[in-house]
Parts: C-alpha cells; sequence; structure tokens
C-alpha cells in the first residue's frame, strides 16, 4: 500500500469511535470540494468509506499519517485501542466533533452506569425477548475459533482524556466551511495554531452573531419547551422563554440552528476561559429568572425539564461532575 | 479521630464576610472547617466555583449574602438564590446529596448567626459523611503515566491546588 501513497501529497485518516457517523459523513458535505481534499491528500484510513483494516494501520510507520481526524467518544476498549494507536501514526491528532471534544450525545450515558443500561438494552426494553438474560460476552470460544468483542466502560469520556490531542474542531457535526477552511489552512502551509487550540470556531459567545432582537431586559416567568410556544421568528429565544445556548457557547457554526428557528443546543461547546461547559449556562439561565421569593423561583425552576441534558447536552464526559454518582 | 468535613465558603464583602469578621473579633468560637473565601458580591458565585469545590474535595459548600433588599449591588443576592436554586436541581440529578450545599443570609451585625450558621452546617456535613465526589470524578490516565490526567489548554483554568 505505502507505494501507491503519492510522497508529496498530505496523508489524512478519518477515524469514528463511539459516534452516530454524522462526523464522518459531514466531511462529504463539501461537496464538490471534496475533489480539492483529494488533490492535496491521501486519504489512508477512513472505514466510513474506504476499505482498509486496523492491520493496515498497525502496519504503518509512527507518524505515518499527517493529519487524523477523529470524532466520537471513547466508551470501549476498541474506541480506546484505536485513539491510542492514531496518536503513535499520526503527527497531528484532531478531536474532531462534540464527541471527541467534549463527550457529546453519547456522553448522556454517564448518567446511567453500564449495567443498567445492559439491563434495559438486552433484557427490559419493549422489543426485547430474552429470558435467558443472555448479555454479549467479550470472549467466547467456539468450534470454529475464538470470538471477541470489545469491553464497554462504565462512562465515557471526551478524546483528550485518553489520549493527547493536537486541535480541536468542535460541533454536532462541524460546519463543512469551516473544516474546509482547516483544511485549505494546512494545505497552504499556514502556521498552525499552538497545540490545543480550538480551531474552525470563535472565541466569542454565539449571542454575539446572532441577528434576532435581544433587549437588555430578559425576565422569563416559565421556560417552554420548543413544542410548546410558537416562535415569533425574530425575538431572541430566551426572551420567548425558551432555553437557548447561545450565551455559553463559541461562535463558529454560522448559527444555522437558529436561522431555522430552533434554539442553540452548544454542541460548539464553551469558550475557551470556561471551565465547565453546563455551568455558565445555568448561571446565565438561572438569573433571567423573573421572580424574588425562592417558592416562585422554584416553581419557575420546575419547568426546566432536565437540567442536565440541557446545559451539558454535548459535553458531560467534560464536565466538572462528569458522571452521575451512584450511593 | 473524629470525622472532620471540608467546607467551602463564599461570602459577600459587605454583609456577610463582615457578620463573619464580626464573630472573629467577638471572639466567638465555631466550628474551624468552614473555609471562608471573600467575594465581593453573592451574585459574583459562579455554580462553576461551587462545582470546583466539590470536585477539589470539598464536603460541603456554604453560600451567604445580603439579606434580600440589602444587597450592596441591589440585585445581586436574588441572582445568588435562582443560581442556588437551579444549581440544587442539578445537583440532585448528578446524584449529589442536596443538603451539602446551603445559601444562608448574614448581615453585617450577626456574628452571632454566622457562627451557629457554621456550626449546624458542619454537623449536617459530618452527618452526611465524606463527600466522593473527588474520588469518583477523577479521570485515571489509562496509556502515559509520564502525564498526569490531561486537561487541555482549551480549559484555561489549570488546576493547581493541591490539599
Amino acid at each position: 500500500m505505502e507505494n501507491e501513497v503519492n510522497k508529496s501529497k498530505l496523508k489524512l485518516a478519518i477515524y469514528w469511535g463511539a459516534a452516530c457517523g454524522g462526523c464522518c459523513v459531514s466531511v462529504l458535505d463539501v461537496h464538490e470540494h471534496l475533489f480539492d481534499i483529494v488533490a492535496a491528500a491521501d486519504l489512508v484510513f477512513w472505514p466510513i468509506a474506504l476499505d482498509i483494516k486496523y492491520k493496515d494501520v498497525e502496519a504503518m510507520e509512527d507518524n505515518f499519517i499527517d493529519i487524523t481526524l477523529f470524532n466520537g467518544a471513547i466508551r470501549n476498549s476498541e474506541n480506546e485501542h484505536m485513539a491510542n494507536l492514531l496518536r503513535q501514526k499520526s503527527n497531528v491528532l484532531v478531536a474532531y466533533g462534540s464527541c471527541a471534544h467534549l463527550g457529546g450525545i453519547p456522553g448522556l450515558a454517564n448518567m446511567s452506569t453500564r449495567e443498567s443500561l445492559f439491563e434495559r438494552v438486552y433484557e427490559t426494553s419493549e422489543s426485547t425477548i430474552n429470558p435467558e438474560k443472555t448479555r454479549p460476552q467479550t470472549r467466547v470460544e467456539v468450534p470454529e475459533g475464538i470470538l471477541t468483542l470489545p469491553e464497554m466502560y462504565d462512562s465515557v469520556l471526551a478524546l483528550d482524556q485518553v489520549v493527547e490531542v493536537d486541535y480541536y474542531i468542535p460541533g454536532c457535526p462541524p460546519t463543512s466551511d469551516r473544516l474546509l477552511e482547516v483544511f485549505t489552512a494546512i494545505v497552504s502551509g499556514s502556521q498552525l495554531p499552538p497545540k490545543g487550540t480550538v480551531i474552525g470556531a470563535q472565541e466569542k459567545p454565539l449571542c454575539d452573531e446572532c441577528e434576532r432582537k435581544k433587549s437588555e431586559n430578559k425576565l422569563v416567568k416559565r421556560f417552554f419547551r420548543p413544542w410548546e410556544i410558537e416562535d415569533d421568528g425574530e425575538t431572541c429565544f430566551i426572551e420567548q422563554g425558551l432555553i437557548c445556548q447561545g450565551p455559553a457557547t463559541r461562535a463558529g457554526c454560522g448559527f444555522r440552528c437558529i436561522q431555522g428557528n430552533a434554539p442553540c443546543r452548544g454542541c460548539y461547546g464553551p469558550t475557551s476561559d470556561v471551565l465547565d461547559p453546563g455551568a455558565k449556562m445555568l448561571s446565565a439561565i438561572a438569573t433571567v429568572i423573573d421572580a424574588d421569593s425562592p417558592e416562585e423561583i422554584a416553581k419557575v425552576i420546575e419547568t426546566i425539564e432536565d437540567p442536565v441534558g440541557t446545559f451539558y447536552r454535548t459535553s458531560l464526559p467534560h464536565a466538572l461532575l462528569r458522571k452521575k454518582l451512584f450511593n | 479521630m473524629e470525622y472532620n468535613p471540608t467546607i467551602v465558603s463564599f461570602l459577600c464583602n459587605w454583609c456577610s464576610y463582615t457578620g463573619a469578621d464580626l464573630a472573629g473579633t467577638s471572639r466567638m468560637k465555631y466550628a474551624s472547617n468552614i473555609r471562608v473565601i471573600r467575594v465581593m458580591c453573592s451574585g459574583r458565585i459562579d455554580p462553576t466555583f461551587v462545582l470546583k469545590a466539590f470536585t477539589e474535595g470539598a464536603d460541603g459548600v456554604l453560600l451567604c449574602g445580603c439579606h434580600p433588599g440589602d444587597c450592596h449591588y441591589h440585585e445581586g443576592n436574588y441572582k445568588c438564590l435562582r443560581r442556588f436554586h437551579l444549581l440544587q436541581k442539578y445537583l440532585d440529578q448528578m446524584g449529589v446529596d442536596k443538603k451539602r450545599i446551603r445559601l444562608e443570609w448574614i448581615s453585617a451585625s450577626e456574628g452571632k448567626e454566622f457562627a451557629e450558621l457554621a456550626n449546624e452546617f458542619s454537623e449536617t456535613i459530618k452527618k452526611l459523611g465524606k463527600s466522593n465526589i473527588k474520588e469518583e470524578m477523577k479521570v485515571e490516565d489509562k496509556k502515559s503515566p509520564e502525564s498526569a490526567v490531561h486537561r487541555p489548554a482549551r480549559m484555561g483554568l489549570q488546576s493547581t491546588v493541591e490539599s
């Protein structure tokens, strides 16, 4: 395989851990620019599109790959093994997308234990018939040989909690425009930012970019879930009583959700000076509550259905409290 | 040896810190496990402070501000109150006992009340026992022992506090 690889071209790998596949597809969303990418880079590993096996990656020399875009979180031994392997084989390892960046939607599994997830999936779910309570085993001997499966971990981790990461491209999925910008910058040989930088996004919050009408006095008597209210299409979502993550989320996505009349869900993560992704949002939302007595405040807060799922929707594994405590 | 909880308290500069100071200058004895951090206003208490205190090993967090209507900045204490209620709901969802965090109003003249509050809260936390948050939230570094827990530069504030 090495012989086929043009030495002057960049070697690019794209891999998925615990992901939905959307990040891999988002790379295809660059449409005809994919030809520009292929002209400048050889894709040496990309399970969604190319039939290259893990053993082929293992056979590569260390640092053989120039850039690896790793999407997906780490929640089993296979994800972890591949994260380590790709770290070893890549010059630049990029956490691509919310799951690799902060843990993403799979990270919400940190609100359950592995045991309770297995019980639900293999025993109690409505579509399951499993009277013998069979569970997948990591190792089974059959006449034909030994079969193995990766081991599922008790909690979900972001990529940088397992291996060192050079850059982060946030988003669920990252917008293809940002990916192209980053890729063009690398190919044109521009100076790379310092290690650990979030690239393809901005340092200011989304509210700075958002074009909806905002007033100074944000006061909310109750919060609504999106289907409970008719959005007027132009006023700030928070002023209408909808929880929008804009105040605590990085700009750079082009506020496409908001243009589609959906409040921001925070997939780009917080700006770089924020330690805990959801606490800032929790703080911002609490201050718009239009009530002063504890009883009234409690009533308004009752309308916030699921604080963890709302404020830490794509970032739970990177929160200060990264998983639920079961005592 | 008796279990001695670690309690981090955030006191507002204008009322509660002065109140705690009054307890001191009046030579009142109160539970010594309260560590006081002075903030300009209870409205300055970012929920991150509370979560950080817990993940660094605090067993309880006490927030104190001026009585409603008395805030030096007019409404900072109301903001604190709203954040406190939402934070409690969040902590409850995360499986953290709500009783580990408490908000009380202490005026500059309430030294005695502060001393009583410190003793009472300290007793509550003693009954709850040691918090396992610090232990549970650690991310064990699996493959590279030379670099301890890898927190990226993105997160900016790096923890350097050692207890």
